[in-house]
């Protein structure tokens, strides 16, 4: 993996270029949200038809292969690309997903991480998730981390710091010979624990940083803080990756502070709950208006969805529940997301990173 | 299809070499209902589709939404069939189970050719939109026989064998196939509704069919069931978690190509991906034994196909005795296939028999 910084805007917001496996792909970025290693809805043939090198970048939580698939299998396959037919793509293992995979902080303890997943609650050790990281072989992993949500005890709060830093230790000197590790980084709603935990971590020998623990309880008015506080303790030429932030607002928050990746649900919940949304014209909810439009979901959009279907019919698809609404949706939806980063991406290659994050605010509330 | 193959893409189905597509015409008329679709300009541009459309009558599920019985007239199917637009529409006629027996039988088929007379008279666009008639009349050649006739009479661009694939058994089943094609005219197509399983498909091809239609693919897929020569694979057992070979090694879809048995095993009845890599992979086997059964009849080597099939279907030559006689009748050697036990059994019924005719004279 190689990361270079190109261009800064107004304070933290840089754009760069990540090297990961075959591709080259922009920063800031998005990591499309899969289950088992494949989106939700949109099947292998029809990934080709969203825009590349930027689609390429996919959030895979090893824990969901735990329902139904073995890690010796895996491996014997031979690890994801194998596995999920993606020989263009790239994986970055975290193993939260914040649909599914949710952590479960009172049920963690100094064995390891628990989480709350569709065949249970599982408490994951450090070994085995690096067996998970050793069997499945992305291209980029986050250690494993011990998540508290913003409303935690101090003590608890100083646990999960402490705690994090030993599993990080503990991850890297068993860590597999390929794979570029980013080490990962909590605190809760604790400006010192952030900061604490930052520093710790930036004296370790990892390719980048996982922002976790947020978007679990902390107010977006303290997450800027929270952001300064770990961002300043880290290296600027290393890349830093967050979870958890859904909404465009959010994301605009995280890449002010200087994050370069993130992994958001944002349009796997919308593709789920039958929710489609433009975000530039926000269309919202499917209704009987919809029914004779024979316009696409955005005029202009270069999508297969948009390209292919109307208004109309997918109305009608939503309103008699077939699944290729929601294919149709995820499309659409991711396709529009990865629209907005490009055009982040523009703003701050021209210096105005601000002035378009202003716009955007103001437009969306 | 209520406007859409369950998960699938249109571009997938091109993909897939799909060349026509049912729609399902109760589900469309209820919503979102034939004048809208009439409005935006046809089912073909509502759903995007290139290729070719039929839809059935409308009359075959007529179960209640919302409690009151739907008396469908022919001139409704046929007014609501002009308004979807595809290009094969299918008369309105009277089907009853062939699990029935009596005078209702004669009663449907009677009503069937009365109605073809209403259906073709409703017509309003039979430059654009074919009008296939269905025959009916049980499991009674002789009821089948004057359904037959009175529908060649109309000269109808294409005929439909129904009201079979309803619970008859298959030694009936594939006896009315053979009556029906054997009498219907060449130069037309016959469509077999309703058929069905791959081995169904051979036979009644075997027989002189040329369409066929069934929701059997895709839901079997639902269920986690992948067609295979051999027969079904089922990917939700146990076993599959570890099988790391593809569905089907001999196969070329995108699915047999990219995953194993243990990557979609871990994936059926839990999510989405699952069904829809599956139902692609079946519709794809269902379109390659299409093409398979086309070629080899026009390379003239249909009976090695068939042999080939039943062979890889039938490992130990255990091949249903009602495959054997419907293939006698078709003329298809398959003696190769059969275990030599079952088929001198076949073959001394056969002779048998003709020395009793000959005793007779």
């Amino acid at each position: 993996m190689k990361f270079v910084v190109k261009a800064w805007s107004n304070g933290g917001a840089r754009a760069g270029i990540l090297h990961l496996g075959t591709s080259t792909i922009d920063t800031p970025s998005l990591l499309l949200s899969t289950r088992k290693g494949l989106p939700h809805f949109i099947s292998p043939d029809l990934l080709s038809c969203l825009p590349a090198p930027e689609s390429r970048l996919l959030h895979v939580s090893p824990l969901h292969f735990l329902e139904g698939l073995s890690m010796k299998t895996i491996s014997k396959i031979g690890g994801l690309h194998q596995l999920l037919g993606l020989h263009d793509h790239c994986f970055v293992a975290v193993p939260r997903d914040s649909i599914q995979c949710l952590p479960e902080a009172n049920s963690t303890n100094k064995i390891g991480a628990s989480f709350e997943t569709p065949c249970g609650r599982l408490l994951i050790k450090p070994v085995e998730y690096m067996e998970m990281i050793s069997s499945t072989r992305p291209e980029l992993w986050a250690t494993l981390a011990d998540e508290v949500p913003a409303w935690v005890s101090d003590k608890r709060n100083k646990t999960s710091v402490d705690r994090t830093i030993k599993w990080l230790d503990e991850c890297i000197s068993i860590s597999p010979a390929s794979g570029a590790v980013f080490g990962a980084i909590v605190g809760g709603s604790s400006l010192e624990e952030r900061r604490r935990c930052a520093q710790e971590v930036a004296t370790r020998n990892v390719s980048g940083y996982w922002v976790g623990g947020l978007g679990l309880g902390e107010s977006m008015d303290e997450r800027p803080a929270l952001l300064n506080a770990v961002i300043e303790a880290l290296p600027e030429e290393k890349p830093r990756l967050i979870c958890g932030l859904g909404l465009p607002e959010e994301i605009l928050q995280g890449i002010a502070a200087g994050v370069d990746i993130f992994e958001s649900t944002y349009v796997a919940q919308f593709a789920m709950y039958y929710h489609p949304t433009c975000l530039l014209t926000m269309l919202i909810a499917f209704t009987a208006i919809y029914r004779k439009d024979t316009t696409s979901i955005v005029e202009g959009c270069t999508c297969y969805t948009c390209r292919n279907h109307t208004r109309a019919y997918i109305n009608h698809l939503l309103n008699v529940h077939e699944m290729l609404a929601q294919i149709l949706l995820e499309i659409h939806n991711t396709h529009h997301f990865l629209g907005f980063f490009r055009l982040i991406r523009d703003a701050i290659n021209a210096g105005r990173f601000e002035e378009f994050r202003r716009e955007f605010v103001q437009r969306w509330r | 299809m209520a406007g859409t193959i369950k998960g699938l893409a249109t571009y997938q189905l091109e993909e897939i070499g799909c060349q026509i597509i049912l729609g399902n015409t109760y589900h469309l008329a209820l919503r979102p209902t034939s004048e809208l679709i009439d409005e935006l300009g046809g089912l073909h541009k509502f759903m995007n589709w290139p290729r070719a459309l039929l839809t059935d009558s409308g009359g075959f599920q007529m179960s209640p939404v919302d409690g009151k019985p739907m008396l469908l007239t022919p001139e409704e199917s046929i007014q609501i069939q002009n308004r979807i637009g595809a290009d094969i529409i299918m008369a309105l006629d009277d089907v009853v189970k062939t699990t029935i027996t009596g005078p209702r039988i004669e009663e449907a088929m009677y009503r069937t050719l009365r109605w073809i007379d209403r259906c073709i008279a409703a017509h309003k666009r039979p430059h654009d939109q074919n009008l296939f008639g269905i025959v009916q009349g049980g499991l009674d050649p002789v009821l089948r026989d004057i359904c037959v006739r009175g529908l060649v009479d109309r000269n109808l661009p294409g005929y439909a064998i129904g009201g079979l694939a309803g619970g008859e058994d298959k030694d009936s089943f594939w006896r009315v196939v053979a009556q029906c094609t054997a009498t219907l005219p060449e130069d037309k197509p016959r469509y077999v509704m309703g058929v069905g399983y791959p081995l169904d498909i051979v036979v009644c091809s075997a027989l002189g069919a040329d369409m066929y239609d069934c929701v059997y693919p895709t839901r079997t897929a639902r269920f986690g069931t992948a067609l295979v020569p051999e027969g079904v694979l089922k990917l939700k057992h146990r076993a599959m978690a570890e099988d790391t070979r593809p569905i089907d090694p001999t196969c070329a879809c995108m699915v047999c190509k990219n995953y194993t048995r243990a990557y979609i095993h871990s994936l059926v009845t839990k999510d989405a991906m699952g069904s829809q890599l599956l139902s692609f992979h079946n519709l794809y086997y269902m379109m390659q034994l299409s093409k398979n059964l086309h070629s080899s009849i026009v390379q003239g080597k249909f009976p090695e196909f068939v042999c080939n099939f039943l062979q890889k279907m039938f490992p130990k030559g255990d091949i249903p005795e009602w495959v054997c006689n419907a293939m006698e009748v078709a003329e298809i050697d398959i003696s190769s296939c059969c275990a030599p036990f079952r088929y001198i059994q076949a073959t001394k019924v056969q002779s048998n028999l003709n020395e009793d005719e000959i005793q007779a004279v």
